[in-house]
């Protein structure tokens, strides 16, 4: 009995390992063919970024867009009615500013490019794993890597701090208009007080999160789509764990993060 | 060294075939003692063969002798546990990713699926490894891609997504691709498998006019008797990870090997029954 969970506790720390390993390699390689494609006469296509930039970030608004403003609205409700018993109502809206651009903001956008893209990254590189799509890359003298994955890491790198700015405004306004609803203020005033409450480093807090949860999304989707094996029961199991190691790592990434930027 | 080509078959007869007697030529592809693993169990064990400039070589063998294993070894997308796969006299584990780039340019393949991108269409399939290692303009590459798609016979398909294709335009479609760079040694997986009679005798003559016209050397794995027959210059007889034998269609046809007559004339091989190792399967008891 104990010997059989040492065995599996060894085996699943070493593909832990490994699976990290693997995600740092994807990495250096593609931050390689990103830099040096070029110089080698094998640049990452601009058509292939942009075609991700739009599946990961313009197709996204929508959705991002409605859940900032809900969240929003939800915050800045209960920061209202929480702090209504201690008088100080007049204190929810510095608090709304900086939780949204140093949390909620990069943490939404994240969560939704994990769950719409990650998935759909993970599904296609998985399903092209298994057509031998793959295998006809790299027979054709092309690689995977420069093909695939770099140019939906540097999409990821621009679209996800792209969305979280959308989203810290969204969030923001819907926040703006339940409180001129409920304070009796209006929403230029809400604005002014927003400015005057948020620095700089407010901001920055939630881009560089952005940028660390961008990285997360593309390596974690990618490394779990060319894992995949065993046809489509194998191709579904990946995806879903695509989309369950992607939050999980955004949330405790951005923990960690919080942690070390908050001192 | 090769069957004599027919008289009735004209596309059995290549420019530039290797000459049937006298010095052979250095081969295109060498393989040395090749033994390969998965996991525990050994799937290849100790093949050597060499495919000579100009034949069709066909390797050929039941469900489980190792085939594919075999060729994704030749394609450099597995590493043997030890031996040596020379393409165009380098070993192709020994080189650096660039010079198995320049390799992997000089050599076509053709997969058992087609293995298309479904993303594309078939004109962006066929195009797709002339824009990625020329610098050909984009009206050049249209019209080299259109003229492989005439060899195969899919002129006016190059609209469709691969989705859209049947299973003998899908393996002409991934031809067409594995062509589109000229090149020396064309690796075909399966090419009947999934196929009509008709149709896979349509890839058969397609097979046998490329070698014609292009004068490309040519390996094909396959399980089909009848396609090989037709096509082989040379076959090699593949059997649980072992190569049983290699020679000419007419070398195997009169082989007195008992598995290789097994399997050409489809005899189903009678296992001996061990009681005691069946009795410990059934119960899973030692």
């Amino acid at each position: 009995m104990v010997r059989v969970f040492t065995e599996n506790l060894g085996r699943r720390v070493v593909g832990g390992v490994e699976e990290f390993g693997y995600g740092a390699a994807l990495l250096a390689e593609s931050l390689y063919w990103l830099t040096m494609g070029r110089f080698r006469q094998q640049p990452v296509r601009l058509a292939a970024v942009a075609a991700e930039m739009m599946r990961i970030g313009v197709y996204a608004i929508p959705v991002v867009a409605i859940l900032a403003f809900a969240n929003g609205i939800m915050m800045a409700l209960q920061g209202v009615y929480t702090l209504r018993d201690f008088g100080a109502e007049s204190q929810v809206i510095p608090g709304l500013a900086m939780s949204i651009t140093r949390e909620f903001g990069a943490l939404i956008v994240g969560i939704v490019v994990a769950g719409r893209s990650g998935s759909a990254i993970a599904a296609r590189i998985g399903a092209m794993q298994l057509s031998q799509e793959i295998d006809a890359l790299r027979v054709l003298g092309v690689n995977p890597v420069r093909h695939l994955v770099a140019p939906i890491l540097l999409a990821m790198l621009v679209m996800v701090p792209v969305l979280t700015v959308l989203a810290n405004f969204v969030a923001l306004l819907g926040g703006g208009l339940l409180c001129s609803l409920q304070l009796h203020m209006s929403l230029a005033a809400y604005a002014e007080l927003v400015v005057a409450n948020l620095g700089v480093f407010d901001l920055m807090q939630g881009l560089i999160k952005s940028l660390v949860f961008a990285v997360l999304i593309a390596l974690v989707s990618c490394s779990n789509g060319f894992a995949a094996s065993g046809g489509s029961e194998g191709l579904g199991q990946r995806t879903t764990r695509s989309v369950v190691f992607c939050i999980a790592s955004i949330v405790v990434a951005d923990m960690i993060f919080t942690f070390f930027l908050s001192r | 060294m090769f069957r004599e080509p027919h008289a009735e078959n004209g596309a059995r007869v290549a420019t530039g075939t290797a000459p049937l007697h006298g010095d052979a030529p250095e081969p295109i592809l060498q393989v040395e003692d090749l033994v390969a693993c998965y996991g525990t169990q050994r799937v290849l064990d100790g093949i050597s063969l060499a495919i000579q400039p100009g034949e069709i070589h066909v390797i050929m063998g039941g469900s489980g002798s190792g085939k594919s294993t075999l060729l994704r070894h030749l394609l450099g997308l597995n590493r043997p546990v030890s031996g040596r796969v020379r393409l165009f006299g380098k070993d192709i584990n020994c080189i650096d990713g660039q010079q198995l780039f320049e390799l992997r340019r000089k050599t076509g393949v053709s997969f058992q699926g087609g293995a298309l991108f479904n993303s594309m269409t078939v004109g962006e399939n066929v195009c797709f490894p002339l824009r990625e290692h020329t610098r050909l303009d984009d009206r050049t590459v249209r019209i080299m891609s259109r003229m492989k798609l005439e060899v195969v016979n899919l002129a006016g398909c190059e609209d469709l997504m691969p989705a859209q294709l049947s299973g003998g335009m899908l393996k002409r479609a991934a031809l067409a691709r594995a062509i589109v760079m000229d090149p020396k040694l064309l690796f075909f997986d399966e090419p009947s498998a999934g196929l009509d009679p008709i149709v896979s005798a349509e890839l058969d003559e397609l097979i046998l006019r490329l070698r014609e016209s292009m004068n490309i050397t040519i390996l094909v794995v396959t399980h089909e008797l009848d396609s090989a027959f037709k096509i082989a210059d040379r076959i090699t007889v593949l059997d649980r990870g072992r190569i049983l034998m290699t020679g000419t269609v007419d070398q195997i046809k009169g082989s007195d090997i008992a598995r290789v007559h097994g399997l050409i004339h489809r005899i189903a091989e009678n296992e001996i029954v061990d009681v005691d190792a069946y009795l410990q399967r059934l119960t899973g008891m030692d």
